[in-house]
């Protein structure tokens, strides 16, 4: 029987319960916050390409206050690359991708009604919504948002005497934080649960699609790290607000010695990248069960090695536990502890190569369709790639030191996590939004969105590698003091040209994505004639998602183009005929 | 939901929020491990008190055995479960006494007679009652419920819970007591 009732306006779209509509808020937060995290990369890389020069611009976003006569105010660059970072990894590819893709897809993937709890699904959404607002309003205030850096490192973070950024600033970003980590929480107790108990009659976990073993892999991650995060925070605030010493020592500021003694900073970074690390791949986790999907429906052949793809996933999920330290190689590690966290990190190449090569050979000789979505689900596989193979430099601890800190680590991770986890998120985007709202996006915008993407990202992290080979230093405000650095201004230059490229496409994006919900072709029920039980529910999108009874599964996501049947695709409901074997 | 489905995933909820309780827990103490392996790390003795709330709270957790066995019998289980919430009131207090006596000793949270190592026993115990009080909460209703005779002998899922958790929090405080006993010797 159908759960659809009647609902108001606020049942439905301010504090529902139904898994659509919470993953239609958690998108268009994450959109929001996507724009707001994006021009702030723009505002600081005016100033890094013309260190000094006035912008117009900087003074009309900024303020008098900030950026006086159109000049970037070094404390402001530290707060917007904070906020920029901050908001990218956990605001968008964190709460926006998974929140998106597991409220969406899961009961929809595995046939049920709706999340095993709607109520905590809605507490998630909105912990995170408010989580939000305080980092919202930590902009506005006198002394500037956090300025430690994404990583807050303290003593910086520690100290609310240190920058005009380490003030409310840092205290709200550590509240919204706070709610942010609740907000994950709760969402991922439900997706696990939902995944383990509420699978429809024959979906075993052996035909669950790649999609749901991504999303599940990537709940337990996060139930696992973020409350690390959450003990090293509580001992920062302590530290900041109480005066307690367990990571300060031994400091003077502006000629006064501070009380603190015996603290150890480092004791703070082996907490954070206890969570960091394993963040990266909750953050890429998702785009790469998205990504699985995608290129095998568009591919019109089965994913090749399924069971590959799944154990490759779970063996990232556990290598990530235990290459922190690879984030820490100079902080006077021992270098025999720093091999071993360079064996570890190293052997995260194989399970990504797997599913690399994978990809590959699902791709090989296949009837592609060029959708946009599959145009970035190949993005992706390029991005993930490039950066995968600067990431075997940097897992190495003798490799690492040389370019620790500088650009080519920021080349390295926005190409292999932001790049990769973004444009898996697009994938998903314009592969499930004629389920999300019943019409198609335009396709010709798609193309022109991802090649305009496409270029543009490279064109402003491939040259970053260079920087940092040159020995650029990541962080600073300027390096015209250095006069080593002067011939690498052009490089600078043509970087903050592709950012202002590809953050103008993606207002492209936004367009194409608003303007389809009311005015795009309507959909039909299957348009991308996938095997997936979420393109047997009816346009209308109905709370319980089916009108009689759930389907149940007969075999799994991926017979497409089998032999002895006479359509390149069999949904996943269809019994098997007589003789016929599964897969 | 079937009630068997509906056990199993409240079940899991709970086993799953246990775990990302375990890790902070986790965290925290391997900060008291990374820490205490450098200077300036006061040691002493952990007071009495602390040992009367693992007694405590052990003999809560045995009630609490004590009293699923009754509600599978049929029998009344109220009694044993309002003892376990008298005792997680006792391990409560308990708690406030041991801080009372490590500031008689002069060992602050924080401030000039503060040390990393008391410091991190304040963080450490008071984390852990902050969710014995989620625990005490829940006690409550479980027994305002079984007053109620709510429970039966087939389905008794408030009582299972309470008992899943309750014990977890006294394996964890079984754990930190020895943890702490050992790192501040």
């Amino acid at each position: 029987m159908s759960d659809h009732h009647n609902e108001t306006f606020i049942s439905k779209y301010i504090f529902s319960l139904d898994h659509k509509m919470i993953a239609k808020q958690f998108l268009i937060t994450g959109m929001f916050m996507g724009v707001v995290g994006m021009l702030m990369s723009i505002l600081f890389r005016l100033q890094l390409s013309n260190p000094g020069e006035s912008f117009a611009i900087l003074e009309w976003f900024l303020g008098d206050k900030w950026a006086p006569g159109g000049v970037l105010d070094p404390n402001m660059y530290l707060a917007l690359v904070t906020m920029h970072g901050t908001i990218l990894i956990f605001w968008v590819l964190t709460a926006g991708l998974t929140g998106t893709f597991a409220n969406f897809l899961i009961p929809l993937q595995i046939g049920a009604r709706d999340m095993a709890s709607g109520f905590i699904n809605m507490l998630s959404y909105w912990f995170f919504f408010a989580a939000t607002v305080v980092l919202l309003i930590s902009l506005f205030v006198e002394t500037g948002p956090a300025s430690a850096g994404w990583t807050i490192y303290p003593p910086l973070s520690a100290l609310p005497q240190a920058i005009p950024g380490s003030g409310l600033g840092q205290d709200l970003w550590l509240i919204s934080m706070t709610l942010f980590i609740v907000s994950s929480l709760l969402g991922g107790l439900n997706y696990i649960v939902t995944i383990l108990n509420l699978r429809t009659k024959g979906m075993s976990m052996s035909r669950l699609p790649l999609t749901m073993w991504a999303l599940l892999i990537v709940a337990i991650l996060g139930v696992l790290s973020f409350p690390v995060l959450l003990s090293a925070s509580l001992l920062l605030i302590f530290d900041r607000s109480f005066g307690t010493s367990f990571y300060l020592s031994d400091i003077v500021i502006g000629g006064e010695a501070l009380h603190h003694t015996g603290g150890s900073p480092i004791l703070f970074e082996h907490l954070f990248w206890f969570l960091g690390h394993p963040e990266v791949y909750i953050i890429l986790l998702p785009a790469l069960g998205i990504v699985s999907e995608i290129i095998s429906v568009n591919s019109r052949k089965p994913i090749f090695g399924y069971k590959a793809m799944v154990i490759s996933l779970i063996a990232i999920a556990f290598l990530s536990f235990i290459v922190w330290g690879h984030h820490m190689f100079i902080t006077g590690m021992d270098p025999f502890l720093g091999s071993v966290f360079t064996f570890t990190t190293l052997l995260i190449a194989i399970p990504s190569a797997v599913k690399v090569f994978n990809y590959l050979a699902t791709l090989w000789r296949a009837s592609i369709r060029f959708t946009p979505a599959m145009l970035f689900a190949i993005g992706f596989v390029s991005t993930f790639i490039t950066g995968g193979l600067t990431g075997l430099i940097l897992g190495d601890s003798a490799l690492d030191i040389n370019v620790h800190d500088t650009y080519f680590v920021v080349g390295h991770f926005h190409i292999v996590m932001g790049l990769s986890a973004i444009y898996g998120m697009f994938a998903g985007v314009y592969h499930w939004f004629p389920k999300m709202y019943g019409r198609m996006m335009n396709k010709k915008l798609g193309y022109f969105h991802f090649w305009v993407t496409f270029i543009s990202a490279y064109g402003v992290f491939f040259p970053m590698h260079f920087l940092g080979l040159a020995g650029l230093p990541r962080r600073y405000y300027t390096n015209s003091a250095f006069p080593m650095f002067d011939g690498l201004s052009d490089i600078n230059e043509i970087i903050t040209f592709f950012a202002i490229l590809g953050g103008v496409v993606q207002l492209l994006f936004i367009f194409n994505f608003f303007y389809s919900i009311f005015k795009g072709t309507k959909a039909t029920e299957n348009p991308w004639r996938s095997n997936t039980l979420e393109w047997t529910t009816p346009i209308e999108r109905i709370h319980g998602n089916w009108p009689g009874k759930i389907p149940s599964v007969h075999r799994w996501a991926y017979d497409y183009s089998k032999p002895g049947s006479d359509k390149d695709f069999i949904p996943q409901t269809e019994p098997l005929k007589e003789g016929e074997t599964e897969h | 939901m079937n009630i068997k489905l509906r056990n199993n995933t409240f079940k899991q909820l709970l086993w799953i929020g246990m775990a990302g309780i375990s890790m902070f827990f986790a965290g925290l103490t391997s900060a008291v491990i990374v820490r205490s392996a450098e200077r300036g790390w006061d040691t002493f003795v952990l007071p009495e008190y602390f040992w009367y709330s693992t007694v405590v709270i052990i003999f809560s957790s045995i009630l609490l055995v004590l009293s699923k066995r009754k509600v599978k019998r049929g029998v009344s289980p109220t009694p044993y479960i309002f003892s376990t919430l008298i005792l997680g009131l006792f391990f409560a207090y308990f708690q406030f006494k041991g801080w009372g006596q490590l500031i008689l000793e002069g060992r602050y949270f924080v401030g000039p007679g503060s040390n990393p190592a008391s410091s991190f026993l304040y963080v450490l115990t008071f984390a852990h009652l902050i969710h014995v009080l989620g625990g005490i909460i829940s006690l409550i209703v479980v027994t305002i419920k079984s007053s109620q005779k709510k429970y039966t002998k087939e389905d008794h899922l408030g009582i299972e819970l309470i008992s899943i958790y309750w014990h977890f929090l006294d394996v964890l405080w079984v754990y930190l007591f020895i943890f702490l006993l050992f790192s501040l010797k």
